[in-house]
């Protein structure tokens, strides 16, 4: 793993430059042959009545997503079964009508941050190139059980973003005048609002953390998480997408500055464009090709509880106490908080995490004291200098990256996958990502989202 | 909980100390070329693997020292005093 990790030491050259014309994957015509794919396979659609059906007969459930035999060249080779390499993939097929795509996961599809994930979606971002970006997210969101013939579970809530002290209060301000700017539904609102609306909260003023005010944002909302990734890799297979799970990639061709194939533990694929999206271990995946990225990558833990009766209609965060609190649909608490305070590729859950959390949580919602958590665990996030994602070309030709998704990946798995999708099919880099190149680093245009991304979800 | 061996202090909690980063000397100033200085500031090594990082004994002894660790067990040692 070290020397991998080294590999691409002095090769500046690859921070340069966006996606070029050459990188246009010609549906189709490939690798110089044309591709021949079996036409789309229908699925019966998904319905209640179906369900019922279904469940009277007795009978086995169809697979979603079939498996395949490796195959040796794809026009499109995604790294990384998430919701992002998996939404790339379907919208590389419906919307542009590349479907000789491979999407590879070393795990089991949707086994990284988009099954950690906690699910949270919002678009009260702090700069209008954020906010513009989820927004779309959270608009394809609007739509996607109707658009993947699955049920994804977006329940929209409301979102409250807590001010403890009058910088956040500040920032919440700034926050909401850019949302409305850019059309988007948030404002900030005072203690006896946020009663209203979550009436477990305590908000005296004798608190160690007043809670001052709140960044109310009525869009957010929860989804289910899993629903989400099994649907995009439904749909996609549908359109003959082959989604290759246990398929670990060692290694990345690339001659004269051109993506060649792939290597993997089950064999060898030529193919001329490689998507990495793979979160946490994106640095090492990206030094395969020869490209470094300015990437640390740290644990974020989660927890949930017990399952109880609905009682908070809100999601609820607050930055100051490092926390995050929702009610699924189940009834059960699902809390997160900030990235571990040191890098790691370690999965492992601390005490000190479960303390902090319990402790910060009590203090937000005091009758909470006698609810007992059920499990913790953790995922790995790919952290960036600005707390903004690094998408588009990279300098190796063919070569993509969807990567420093840091703490907020899984809002802006479907806006990623359909500009992504756009971005290989044409070779041009769309409007909607074109702030968040590999290139504003050496250009120093950052893309500042801290004080909107950090532990708000 | 776990254990840095801190080399003035022994082993404590990690809690008491404060991750610092990467180890990386800072390139001169005077001769450093941007790029350079733009991977100095952005770019880690990252692996997944050993590597030399500095800490600092925040809730001990307040001194920056440099440790090797593994990023994939967490496993660590001292070695030698850090930069600052």
């Amino acid at each position: 793993m070290q020397d991998l990790c080294c590999a691409g030491a002095g090769e500046h050259a690859h921070w340069a430059a966006a996606a070029t014309g050459r990188n246009a994957v010609e549906p189709a015509r490939a690798n110089g042959r044309r591709t021949t794919r079996p036409a789309p396979r229908r699925p019966p659609r998904y319905s209640a009545l179906a369900l019922v059906r279904h469940g009277l007969s007795g009978k086995e459930w169809p697979r979603a997503w079939r498996d395949h035999p490796l195959g040796t060249s794809y026009d499109v080779v995604i790294v990384g079964a998430g919701v992002h390499g998996l939404a790339a993939a379907y919208y590389l097929a419906a919307n542009h009508g590349i479907t000789n795509v491979a999407v590879l996961d070393k795990s089991y599809l949707g086994g990284g941050g988009s099954g950690r994930s906690t699910a949270i979606l919002r678009s009260n971002y702090l700069t209008p190139e954020g906010v513009r970006f989820y927004d779309r997210s959270m608009e394809l969101y609007r739509t996607l059980a109707a658009d993947l013939d699955y049920n994804v579970m977006f329940s929209r809530r409301g979102h409250l973003t807590l001010a403890h002290n009058d910088s956040s209060l500040r920032t919440m301000r700034w926050r909401a005048e850019v949302n409305k700017l850019q059309g988007v539904d948030s404002e900030l609102i005072g203690p006896a609002e946020i009663k209203r609306l979550v009436p477990y909260l305590d908000i005296s003023p004798d608190t160690r953390y007043p809670i001052l005010g709140a960044l109310y944002h009525p869009p957010g909302g929860i989804i289910r998480h899993d629903a989400v990734n099994w649907g995009y890799a439904r749909a996609a297979d549908v359109y003959g997408v082959q989604i290759h799970q246990g398929t670990e990639v060692t290694g990345i061709d690339v001659a004269d500055g051109r993506v060649r194939g792939v290597r993997t533990n089950r064999g060898d694929i030529a193919t001329p464009v490689v998507l990495n999206c793979t979160a946490g271990w994106s640095t090492l995946v990206a030094a395969m090709a020869g490209v470094r990225l300015p990437i640390q990558t740290f644990p974020l833990q989660a927890a949930v509880t017990e399952p109880v009766r609905p009682f908070l209609h809100s999601v609820v965060v607050s930055g100051t106490l490092h926390v995050y609190v929702s009610q699924t649909d189940r009834g059960e608490l699902v809390f997160g908080a900030s990235v571990d305070p040191f890098a790691s590729y370690s999965t492992r859950g601390s005490l000190e995490f479960a303390e902090g959390l319990a402790t910060h949580v009590i203090e937000l919602m005091p009758a909470l004291s006698k609810m007992r958590l059920l499990r913790q665990w953790s995922g790995l996030c790919d952290m960036t200098p600005d707390f903004s994602p690094i998408m588009g070309g990279t300098g190796v030709d063919g070569f993509y990256v969807d990567v420093g998704w840091g703490t907020y990946g899984f809002k802006a798995g479907p806006v990623s996958g359909e500009a992504m999708a756009e971005c290989i099919a044409t070779g041009r880099t769309p409007e909607i990502i074109a702030s968040f190149g590999l290139d504003r680093f050496g250009e120093g245009r950052l893309v500042g989202e801290k004080g909107a991304a950090a532990v708000g979800h | 909980m776990m254990l840095i061996r801190c080399p003035w202090c022994g082993p404590r909690g990690a809690a008491e100390f404060h991750y610092i980063g990467e180890f990386k000397p800072r390139p001169d100033a005077q001769s450093v070329t941007s790029a350079d200085w733009r991977d100095y500031l952005y770019v880690p090594a990252n692996p997944s693997g050993p590597v030399t990082e500095t800490w600092y004994h925040r809730m001990g002894c307040r001194r920056f020292f440099n440790l090797e660790r593994d990023t994939l067990t967490n496993e660590s040692r001292a070695v030698g005093e850090g930069i600052r």
